[in-house]
């Protein structure tokens, strides 16, 4: 473990004390970027930042990296079983493989021991502060940041030290996001969210009701099927299940032959919609929701087994609730259903409490920054999101991508400062542009992306930005 | 965007990766070499793993599929031999130094684009071309010709050693050569050229200006693509690994990496 004198830990004493506006020291860190979180984005934020050069200082509330895949971590949301729902190639950092021998569908633990390797292999840990917590980033003079931190749980003396730029890495599942129902506060089951879903045994031999039809909604209602004495599935509206594997292959991966092939969305919708009739048929002869909408129009559901639990009686799937009874739980089509456990997989909201929502234009505090490319502010050309995306694919290309290109944007700040202006102007004139077919506009879908369209995007920034 | 990477992974193989470790860690980088075409990481086992580990330095070689003691694989392409080399590399413990001796050079250049090495070595790189294509016409008519048309291409020990490499030793190592993929052959004609590598690493050239294989002038050229000079050995065939005087190239490569700072 690297110590405060091996390692240029922001130090007050040691270097010359910069003020800060209320007259605190600051330590000042030059040309270095602070990385908040060391989870998939995190990692690779400050690989690529250290790749073009830069000093890096990450703070990782943490003891550990990985982020939400650590399951050790109180903010993980991963239980026992968690499968990745994108195949290999769609999931791992596009210059650090995952291994041949793996699964074509890792588990969560191996995607973890992917990133425990990828610290190591780049030797990543020393430039991770653990157990230190960002508690605010606040815009000093000359567009740098002057970045607050602790011990996690608030131990310890506040430190703030100034940085060149900050790139948030800070995840957007762990805040759990838990809708209001009438009644609610008097029913006398078990009510929980699916982050605090961890283990099968939860549910052994309950009646258990899982509410949303998100692929962890799907995953730990198949578990249910398995586990519980009853299960219910509620869903708002019908949606498209599709398998894991088709012709042999991952399904995603068939999907993006099409796309490499620049297929137009009608007709891949077309084809979707035939392979879906040829492998899971007809849902409503299951019991589920006719879908409302058309493939593609909403986040993609990979589960191969929830239509066959379905099938088999362990899942009953039922309409929205329409409120709480001490006992029972009324749904919108009349019916009254007694689940001893209720599990909320109703997902998350992005939280950035250590940052002024005026910072994001946030003017609601929803969470809901306004971005370009999901990752820059207008206005602070310093400043960059990483991984604030939903796409139909693994993230971690993407962050990969998304840290690449605001390492050389730093660049350019200093080699090409008229590049640079040329792209904090895009920043300002696109920032909110989607990267996805026509979704609903509700918070689920906020950070949508389609991740051939995205990287595209990326890729033309990329050229914008140097030129070729 | 690489659509193909995504929609199609290249298959998986069994590989063979043979190892020397040094026996104190002493925080050197480890190295990969990747053998040309027809041979397997024999080839580095012979002298120059020992030789780097001997010297501290974690030296690694692996056999690309359908050589050596890897699966057998007669329809791999250039794709797939970069896969495993970069399969491989990221199985390392840290960050790796490519080393890619005769075509193997070349797949290493197309790994750099999907690994960021922390520096390469080159040693008497076969980037292909009419240029070698004609070289090795005139030199070994009948071993390569048979491969123009998707047959083995046969090395002939004129071609691979000097003349100081005893005569049942050269027959040896000849008798121990496999051949590549059809298609990757083909690819030595009209490959594109490589994506430029990821993290910019710094990459040494050498080779001999006697190699009966690549000619002098490509040695220049590829040096110049990285923005250096070749490092030259006169006197020496094209297997240098495997040559009489085995130690001087490898001393070579092992004292630049000892003094070339990192990629970063």
């Amino acid at each position: 473990m690297p110590t405060s004198t091996d390692h240029g830990r922001p130090d007050p004493e040691a270097t010359s004390p910069a003020a800060h506006g209320d007259g605190r020291p600051v330590s000042d860190r030059g040309d270095t970027v602070c990385v908040i979180g060391a989870g998939a984005s995190g990692l690779t934020a400050i690989k690529n930042l250290r790749e073009h050069g830069f000093g890096v200082d990450c703070y990782e509330r943490e003891t550990g990296v990985g982020g939400a895949w650590n399951w050790r971590h109180d903010r993980s949301p991963v239980y026992a079983s968690t499968h990745l729902i994108s195949s290999k190639p769609f999931t791992q950092f596009p210059d650090f493989p995952m291994p041949d021998s793996w699964p074509d569908y890792p588990h969560h633990a191996q995607v973890l021991s992917y990133f425990e390797r990828y610290a190591d292999h780049f030797d990543l840990r020393s430039h991770i502060w653990f157990g230190t917590e960002v508690i605010r980033v606040e815009p000093a003079e000359g567009e740098r940041w002057d970045v607050t931190t602790r011990s996690t749980g608030g131990y310890g003396p506040e430190r703030t030290a100034r940085y060149a730029a900050v790139v948030i890495a800070n995840g957007h599942n762990w805040s759990p996001k838990l809708p209001r129902y009438e009644g609610l506060e008097e029913f006398r089951g078990e009510i929980m969210h699916a982050s605090s879903y961890k283990d099968p045994a939860q549910l052994r031999g309950k009646r258990v009701l899982v509410v949303g039809a998100g692929n962890t909604g799907c995953d730990i209602a198949v578990e249910a099927a398995q586990q519980a004495s009853r299960c219910w599935h509620s869903t708002r509206r019908g949606y498209w299940y599709a398998p894991k594997y088709v012709l042999g292959r991952p399904a995603d991966q068939v999907n993006d032959t099409l796309l490499a092939l620049r297929v137009p969305l009608r007709m891949r919708q077309w084809l979707y919609h035939w392979t879906l009739r040829l492998t899971v048929g007809d849902l409503t002869r299951f019991g589920l929701p006719k879908p409302d909408h058309r493939v593609y129009e909403t986040h993609p559901i990979a589960n191969s087994q929830l239509v066959y639990y379905v099938g088999h009686g362990g899942i009953g799937p039922v309409p929205d609730i329409a409120r709480f009874h001490p006992y029972a739980v009324e749904l919108t089509d009349g019916r009254e259903i007694d689940p001893e456990v209720v599990i909320f997989a109703t997902g998350y909201l992005p939280r950035f409490e250590f940052l002024d929502a005026s910072v994001f234009a946030d003017s609601a505090g929803a969470g809901r920054p306004t971005l370009w490319l999901n990752a820059f502010t207008p206005g602070h050309p310093t400043l960059a999101v990483a991984g604030l995306l939903q796409p139909d694919s693994g993230l971690f290309t993407l962050s990969h991508w998304q840290t690449v290109l605001f390492a050389r944007l730093l660049r350019a700040r200093r080699d090409r400062p008229d590049r640079a202006a040329a792209f904090a102007k895009r920043v300002r004139d696109r920032a909110g542009e989607r990267y996805s077919g026509p979704v609903k506009d509700s918070s689920r879908h906020w950070f949508e992306v389609g991740h051939a369209d995205y990287l595209r995007a990326i890729q033309r920034a990329l050229i914008e930005l140097e030129g070729k | 965007m690489r659509g193909r990477e995504w929609s199609r992974p290249v298959r998986p193989a069994r590989r063979e990766v043979l190892s020397a470790i040094p026996e104190l860690e002493e925080g050197r980088p480890p190295l990969l070499f990747v053998p040309g075409f027809g041979h397997g990481a024999w080839a580095f086992a012979e002298h120059w793993l020992g030789h780097a580990a001997s010297r501290g330095f974690p030296a690694y070689a692996l056999s690309l599929r359908g050589h050596g003691a890897s699966e057998p694989a007669p329809e791999a392409t250039l794709r797939a031999y970069a896969h495993d080399v970069v399969q491989v590399a990221a199985s390392l413990p840290r960050q790796a130094v490519l080393v890619g001796h005769g075509a193997g050079a070349l797949v290493v250049a197309h790994a750099l684009a999907r690994y960021p090495a922390r520096s390469a070595v080159l040693v008497a790189p076969v980037f292909g071309g009419w240029k070698v294509l004609g070289t090795a016409l005139r030199r070994n008519p009948a071993g390569t010709l048979p491969a123009v048309f998707g047959g083995p291409l046969r090395l002939s020990r004129g071609q691979l050693f000097s003349r100081e490499v005893p005569d049942e030793e050269a027959r040896r190592y000849v008798g121990r050569l496999g051949r590549a993929g059809r298609r990757a052959q083909w690819s030595l004609l009209g490959e594109p050229e490589a994506e430029p590598a990821v993290g910019a690493p710094p990459v040494l050239v050498l080779g001999s200006p006697d190699d009966r294989v690549v000619p002098a002038s490509t040695l220049t050229r590829v040096a110049r693509r990285y923005g250096s000079a070749p490092l030259l050995f006169p006197g020496m065939g094209h297997d240098l690994m495997l040559d009489a005087r085995w130690a001087e190239p490898i001393d070579a490569i092992l004292d630049w990496l000892e003094k070339e700072p990192t990629a970063h």
